[in-house]
């Protein structure tokens, strides 16, 4: 019988813990692949109910049946963290594997992205999601399967708006303006005082409503599970919980490219070291790893896409090289992808990866643009701010209580899609019960407004 | 971790938790997903029956394709020209043709975004469709009209000691037996006079016989898009009688100047020149009732699309002809297709008002778009269950 790879984990940790890596404990479990799908398109193992993952999963399994992609592992992080292999992995995939979760666990204990978003609470995001999803069977029971169908359309539709810098736990607004602070009492007020005593201004009781909101908030499912003039508590509950594993998501999704990167090199940099694995095995698990870092198929020679494994370890063999394991420990403590991209993608790297920028024209092949690393860098980032989604916030709730939602179309410089933003707000009539107003642009660039109105609706 | 084509196959299985396997929440929540395809499909039921041929018996399914349902999110207006980062031997100014964009979602997130996705081809029954039209218009079911007319059949009556072996009662022969046993206490099982067979008498039930005229103008001035109005209405109406009787028979008679009779698979083909004479249908079509049916055992309908423009010296002739056909049959409707704007009542539809006010059973509805088409279906049954259920009331079967 072969030996199982769990009886290398611990040298891999002793190497690893020798290298300077430092994470929570992990919990290895082996999955059959059709679960591994689930966790790949829910984002979790176990998840609310909702017919658009079903389809979603469909769509993976048609991928994976055709052979196109293959998943070894899904990792969680946490105290302890979790991680699910697939039960089709063979050996030497299972030690690749092992020692590639140790990457990534000790990203997520020492990332600051993850840090904060673990204090949190996503530390036990596998057990909160479990009991979302539990609640949300209770409310189908209590409220019937379409009610609350409707209600995770409007929450999960809007899943990507959340605000990273207001934290998951935040207090309603202050109701009132804070009172004018009192002015000085120097000698000139007191000389001005004295010139007429009845003029004095008296200091009005009355105290001033604050705006609502008192700035655009980009927290629309907080906005609307707190302010929503007539949404039942457990609606707001559903709501609440889709915001929480947004949360949880956001720095999964900031640090793909860095985390990948980092998990990839610890995973090549352990086996390389790793003198207790016999030569085959380590040999299988080499070839392993060139697959997942590899740039483009083999039987291609050009992506339209950027393999994240690949950029992220080419950058992260570069940094190490360069500056040591400790430059590199510091840069992964702070940077999200943003920065590590915007500070460590230099012009010489993409060259050397044969990194280049196209456009696809509307009739016509595709075109490759001329070098320019800075707009080369901000493509490829473009498509990660904020889930990738289009800023929109609310801005205003009118007296009859109309929520009127803004898309700033400053920085995407193209307006939103009405068809489907029209969809969205019909989603969200259902749970605000007020007319909801969207402003985006037209193609022209020209304000337009939507607007949605329950009553009419019905 | 995940990698593109090509990895190696399973070597070793490790210990798996086997509860994995009963439950997955995926096909779970794709179920669901169906079914809201399949409602999605039920509120665009007049669209689908007017694309395909499927009036006459032919066919029990229509295919559908379906896009998977997106569930939608705020997005970009579509960048007729977007960039993006690719990896490989390209310089700047090259052109890549399609041929060679690796154009493969990768691990996990990918496709998410994109657009459209697989198509599915859904098959619906046509029953299930009715049923369905009938569930979402609340038609209800028309009463046969009884005592008008009759026709004999087979029904199992009765029990006799003698018949064939296939209609042996089992459960009533063992009562004999048990009777004939708790007389006497030593006695066989089963005699043959224990045995009992079902039998069968010939009794008279209500017709369920039915015949429907589709009358179609196809002169000049009506268009292919009108045509396409009235066979949707058509279909209905034909799906709405066959829910009722046992047996329909449809007529196709299509009419300019002249009339015609047509096969089903040219009927709708069928495109005149030439003005509209709506005698010289409606002579058609009480030709062939009066040939063809006996209103006595069977229960006819006439349904007429036109546009409405009919000659005006034609009034007296047309009138004489749908009165005719109207004491005939059990109901005269009739359809207006009217697509171009119309402000004064036409021709056609004073006729039908006025053969309506002498008492006969007959009416009219207009129809603009597909969408009228169910409006203009719900209308003629409706009339027509209220008729039924007012017949048949005084001598309602027991």
């Amino acid at each position: 019988m072969k030996p199982d790879w769990r009886s290398h984990l611990p040298r891999l940790e002793d190497l690893a813990r020798e290298h300077g890596l430092i994470w929570s404990p992990v919990i290895f479990e082996a999955v059959p692949d059709s679960f591994m799908t689930e966790i790949a398109v829910y984002g979790l193992p176990v998840r609310m109910p909702h017919w658009s993952f079903g389809a979603r999963y469909i769509y993976q399994l048609l991928q994976r049946h055709m052979g196109y992609s293959r998943l070894f592992e899904v990792v969680f992080p946490g105290n302890p963290g979790r991680a699910y292999l697939a039960s089709s992995n063979g050996l030497a995939d299972n030690i690749l594997v092992a020692a590639h979760v140790l990457g990534h666990a000790d990203f997520s204990k020492n990332n600051l992205l993850f840090q904060r978003s673990q204090e949190q609470g996503s530390e036990h995001i596998i057990e909160h999601a479990a009991s979302h999803a539990r609640q949300i069977e209770r409310d189908i029971e209590s409220y019937g399967f379409n009610a609350v169908e409707k209600v995770l359309d409007a929450a999960l539709s809007l899943e990507q708006y959340i605000d990273l810098d207001c934290g998951l736990r935040r207090e309603r607004y202050p109701e009132y303006l804070p009172a004018p602070a009192p002015a000085p009492d120097d000698a000139f007020r007191s000389r001005f005082a004295s010139l007429d005593a009845d003029e004095q201004a008296i200091p009005s009781a009355r105290k001033l409503r604050a705006p609502l909101p008192p700035h655009p908030e980009k927290d629309l499912l907080w906005f609307i599970a707190t302010y929503a003039p007539e949404m039942e508590s457990w609606e707001r509950d559903i709501f609440l919980a889709v915001r929480a594993e947004s949360f949880y998501f956001y720095p999964v999704y900031a640090t793909q490219t860095m985390n990948e990167g980092w998990a990839s090199y610890w995973h090549a940099r352990l086996l390389r070291e790793a003198d207790f694995i016999a030569q085959d095995t380590y040999l299988d698990a080499i070839k392993c790893h060139s697959d997942v870092v590899r740039p483009i198929a083999a039987e291609e020679q050009i992506a339209l896409a950027v393999n994240p494994y690949h950029l992220g370890f080419t950058l992260w063999e570069e940094i190490i090289k360069e500056g040591g394991i400790d430059a590199a420990r510091q840069v992964m403590r702070e940077d999200d992808d943003f920065s590590f991209l915007r500070n460590h993608l230099t012009r010489k790297m993409a060259t050397d990866m044969g990194l280049f920028r196209y456009q696809k024209q509307s009739n016509g092949p595709v075109k490759v643009l001329a070098e320019d690393i800075d707009e080369l860098r901000e493509t490829l980032l473009h498509e990660k701010y904020n889930f990738g989604a289009p800023r929109v916030s609310v801005v205003e709730i009118r007296s009859n209580g109309t929520l009127v939602l803004e898309h700033n179309s400053e920085i995407d410089k193209r307006g939103l899609d009405t068809d489907g933003a029209r969809k969205v707000l019909e989603y969200v009539i259902h749970v605000w019960r007020r007319p909801v107003l969207l402003r985006t642009v037209d193609a022209a660039s020209k304000p337009v407004e939507i607007s949605m109105d329950p009553a009419a609706a019905h | 971790m995940s990698s593109g084509p090509g990895s190696e196959p399973p070597a070793v299985p490790n210990a798996v938790n086997d509860w994995y396997e009963l439950f997955s929440r995926g096909s779970r929540d794709w179920l669901r997903h169906s079914e809201k395809i399949r409602e999605a499909v039920r509120e665009h039921l007049p669209q689908i029956v007017a694309g395909s041929d499927i009036i006459n018996d032919g066919a029990r399914t229509v295919r559908v394709p379906v896009r998977m349902l997106e569930h939608y999110r705020f997005r970009l207006r579509s960048d007729s020209e977007p960039q993006g980062v690719g990896q490989g031997t390209a310089k700047p100014g090259d052109l890549l043709g399609p041929a060679n964009t690796g154009n493969k979602p990768g691990g996990k997130g990918a496709g998410g975004t994109e657009r459209g996705g697989p198509e599915l081809l859904l098959e619906f029954k046509i029953d299930d469709i009715i049923d369905w039209m009938w569930e979402e218009l609340r038609l209800p079911n028309l009463q046969p009209r009884v005592g008008q007319s009759e026709e004999s059949e087979w029904k199992r009556e009765g029990w006799d000691k003698r018949g064939a072996r296939s209609r042996l009662d089992r459960r009533r022969s063992l009562k004999e037996s048990v009777k004939r046993r708790g007389l006497k206490s030593s006695a066989p099982t089963f005699i043959d006079e224990d045995l009992r067979f079902r039998q069968l008498a010939r009794r008279r039930q209500p017709a369920l016989r039915a015949a429907v005229c589709f009358l179609l103008d196809v002169s000049a001035s009506m268009t292919e898009g009108d045509r396409q109005l009235a066979k949707t209405f058509f279909f209905w109406v034909a799906a709405g009688l066959r829910r009722q009787y046992r047996s329909l028979d449809i007529v196709f008679v299509a009419h300019t100047t002249e009339a015609w009779e047509f096969s089903e698979a040219d009927f709708f083909k069928v495109a005149g020149s030439g003005g509209t004479v709506a005698s010289a249908g409606l002579s058609k079509v009480r030709e062939i009732v009066s040939a063809r049916f006996d209103p006595g055992t069977c229960n006819v309908y006439l349904f007429y699309a036109s546009d409405g423009d009919n000659a005006v010296d034609d009034r007296e002739h047309a009138r004489t002809e749908l009165e005719g056909i109207a004491k005939l049959a059990r109901y005269a409707g009739y359809v207006e297709i009217s697509s171009g704007l119309r402000s004064s009542q036409s021709e056609t539809s004073r006729l039908f008002d006025a053969v309506g006010a002498t008492g006969l059973s007959s009416g009219r509805c207009s129809i603009r778009d597909a969408n009228d088409v169910a409006t203009a279906v719900r209308h003629f049954f409706t009339i027509e269950a209220q008729a039924a259920a007012a017949g048949a009331a005084p001598e309602a079967p027991p």
